[in-house]
């Protein structure tokens, strides 16, 4: 059934907030509540909540800063979010924007989003833009906006309808005619947020932090301009949040540095790491990496460190004796690995149950580690997986013997040894295409005692498991 | 010899996959205790084959670098901490005096051993030839196994494969050539003992 929220406007009842159902019959928010009646006899009608719509977007906003460093609510029903320098942990702006999306509407709301180089040509894409998601290249923002009503520029509703009146359909048509006279007819507004969405004026975003999150403001008296100073604003910054983290038996998993220039604007770094951590030399080593990227400007008046994502870290034993070496650990080395070439990209092997030799393994964390967990040793596997498989040229004899010789790279080689066949059938609980598919793999040695490993499509007998081609797919 | 740079190529035609080369260099590490980070420039390493040397895969730590330049730096990144058993670069372009300089001493330095497979598009790329501060280089080169029982030469099947391991250059000591056992589950290099023929 569907559901309208309604609240007193201008007099009367009107509809504020419409769930999907109702938005695709047509109910619109401000339309008057009797006519939404009239329209959907068994419509659901709620009062509206501004002040629990409020919360629920500060929570949303809380949740959301794992994605960026610098979240700022956007009521009534919006999020800004600047993922400068935190989508390298997500694997990209693309990825970083499929990921919020998906984990919103898989939570049951309804989100369309858009990544720009301004907040205003954000704003206008997310609400006005034709897809549900994009990300707008830098330079694209003009281009991007001129098709899109005047109305997608956050102005207020009766200097919309007087550009409406006056013939500006597309914010393009705004962008072509002399800036004085509008500036007369609508007041400077207008004008100031047409630049701020082109980026000609800057606008910073206005970060909030959840009260609870633990944190710390260093202010200075002269702004900072090296990053020298700025490494010894952030040992004490860290000197203060460790303890806190003590104290409360947490460790940090991704860590916040804002640093506010003079000018206004706010640069973010954040790190990500591997374990929880509260050692002060080991988050101050991979921020000092970052800090080379900020731009100070015309100097930062004031540095803050946030703890976005802290969990729970007991005390961890470093040293089984005195005087012995410490027992290892790599989750340092894991972070500042995974901080520079992308989270993804340091990994584990891990095996996974599967005879296709493409699925044995997988990508695992950096820090899985189990050590009764391998692969069957006593089959033959080579060292260096070529993907996908290349054909080769080879003759042998059906259904089951090896190739006396076999052509890559035009390159004869003769077989002098050979083990095999390992027959591998298709997983057909995969793929419906594997039902019948068979390979017959051999481990075989050339005459100079290269050893390669090929297979055959098909078992040799039954036309249906393959087409008795060969192919090469490794190298021991 | 642990705490330095060792430098591993293959021969021939095949020496772009360098697979006896990182054979070499994961069954030394496979005797060693503790962790390996392998730095990878292209995804075409099999986990299973570094298993089958010893190498289990909770023990190895990937980090795939992208770039043939990459490969270095985080190559140096892992020598820094002392915690690794060694730490395994494989390298497509060239190997300067500096960038192997830089690696010699950083392994020195943490007592983390390091090994660079040499991975050269073509197997006589001049860049193999260049001045390498390395404390060892070695040549892996496959030669044709015995049959799988001794003296009866038509029985199919697979032995223990064999390598021409060659110290082409060694710090300090001396070169030389042995004809050797590929390595076994355990990663240890077998004793060749039909020569006679």
């Amino acid at each position: 059934m569907p559901l309208v929220t309604r609240a007193l406007g201008g007099g009367r009842q009107v509809v504020v907030g419409a769930d999907r159902a109702a938005l695709s019959l047509g109910l619109a928010p401000s339309l008057p509540l009797p006519e939404a009646r009239a329209r959907v006899p068994d419509l659901r009608v709620h009062e509206a909540d501004p002040a629990g719509d409020a919360a629920a977007l500060r929570d949303l906003a809380a949740w959301a800063s794992r994605y960026a460093p610098l979240v700022a609510p956007d009521p009534p029903d919006g999020l800004l979010l600047d993922v400068t320098g935190s989508t390298h942990l997500h694997g990209g702006e693309a990825a970083l924007l499929d990921d919020l999306l998906g984990r919103l509407n898989r939570s049951g709301l309804m989100v369309r989003a858009a990544m720009a180089g301004t907040i205003g040509t954000a704003h206008a894409i997310a609400r006005f833009g034709p897809a549900d998601r994009e990300v707008v290249a830098p330079g694209e923002e003009a281009a991007r906006l001129a098709a899109l009503s005047p109305a997608a520029l956050r102005i207020a509703p009766d200097i919309a309808r007087g550009l409406l009146v006056l013939g500006f359909e597309t914010v393009g048509q705004l962008m072509a005619v002399p800036r004085a006279p509008l500036a007369r007819r609508f007041g400077p507004g207008l004008l100031a947020r047409l630049d701020a969405a082109l980026g000609r004026r800057s606008e910073p975003l206005e970060p909030w932090f959840a009260p609870e999150a633990i944190q710390h403001r260093l202010a200075f008296v002269e702004p900072l301009l090296t990053a020298t100073a700025l490494g010894i604003a952030l040992d004490r910054l860290l000197s203060t949040v460790c303890p806190a983290l003590e104290a409360v038996g947490m460790g940090a998993r991704t860590v916040d540095v804002l640093f506010e220039r003079v000018d206004a604007t706010v640069q973010a770094v954040r790190v990500g790491t591997a374990r929880p951590s509260r050692d002060p030399g080991h988050l101050g080593r991979m921020l000092r990496d970052w800090l080379e990227r900020v731009e100070p400007g015309f100097g930062i008046e004031a540095v803050r460190l946030v703890v976005r994502v802290a969990e729970p870290l007991a005390w961890s034993q470093t040293k089984a004796v005195p005087g012995e070496a410490p027992i290892s650990d790599i989750s340092a080395l894991v972070d500042r690995l995974g901080n520079w070439l992308g989270g993804d990209r340091v990994f584990r092997a891990m095996p996974v149950e599967s005879w296709v030799p493409e699925r044995s393994f997988r990508r695992a964390p950096p820090l899985w580690s189990d050590p009764n967990l391998s692969w069957p040793e006593a089959l033959p596997r080579p060292v260096r997986l070529i993907t996908p498989p290349q054909p080769i040229e080879a003759i042998a004899a059906l259904p089951d013997r090896p190739p006396a010789a076999f052509t890559w790279r035009r390159v004869r080689r003769r077989v002098r040894h050979a083990d095999g066949p390992e027959r591998i059938t298709g997983e057909w609980w995969r793929r419906e295409a594997e039902t019948h598919a068979v390979r017959d793999y051999w481990a075989v040695e050339d005459e100079e005692g290269r050893r390669y490993w090929l297979f055959r499509r098909g078992d040799g007998e039954d036309p249906a498991t393959g087409d008795l081609r060969w192919f090469l797919h490794g190298l021991f | 010899m642990l705490g330095a740079l060792h430098e591993v190529a293959g021969t021939g035609p095949d020496m772009e996959h360098a697979a006896a080369a990182a054979l070499f260099a994961a069954g030394c590490l496979a005797r060693l205790p503790g962790t390996v980070l392998w730095v990878l420039e292209r995804s075409d390493l099999f986990a299973p084959g570094l298993a089958a040397v010893g190498l289990h895969p909770a023990r190895v730590l990937y980090a795939e670098a992208g770039k043939a330049a990459t490969v270095l730096l985080v190559m140096e990144e892992g020598l820094r901490e002392p915690g690794l058993a060694g730490v395994v670069g494989e390298v497509s372009g060239r190997l300067t005096l500096t960038a192997s300089r830089r690696l010699q001493l950083a392994a020195e330095r943490s007592g983390v051993t390091a090994f660079a497979i040499r991975r050269p598009r073509r197997h006589d790329d001049p860049a193999l030839l260049e001045p390498c501060a390395a404390v060892t280089r070695w040549q892996v080169a496959s030669l044709p196994s015995g049959p799988p029982i001794p003296g009866a030469p038509d029985v199919p099947g697979l032995t223990q494969a064999r390598w021409q391991l060659e110290l082409v250059r060694c710090r300090g000591g001396e070169a030389g050539a042995w004809i050797v056992g590929a390595c076994d589950a355990q990663g240890r290099l077998g004793v060749v003992s039909d020569l006679a023929d």
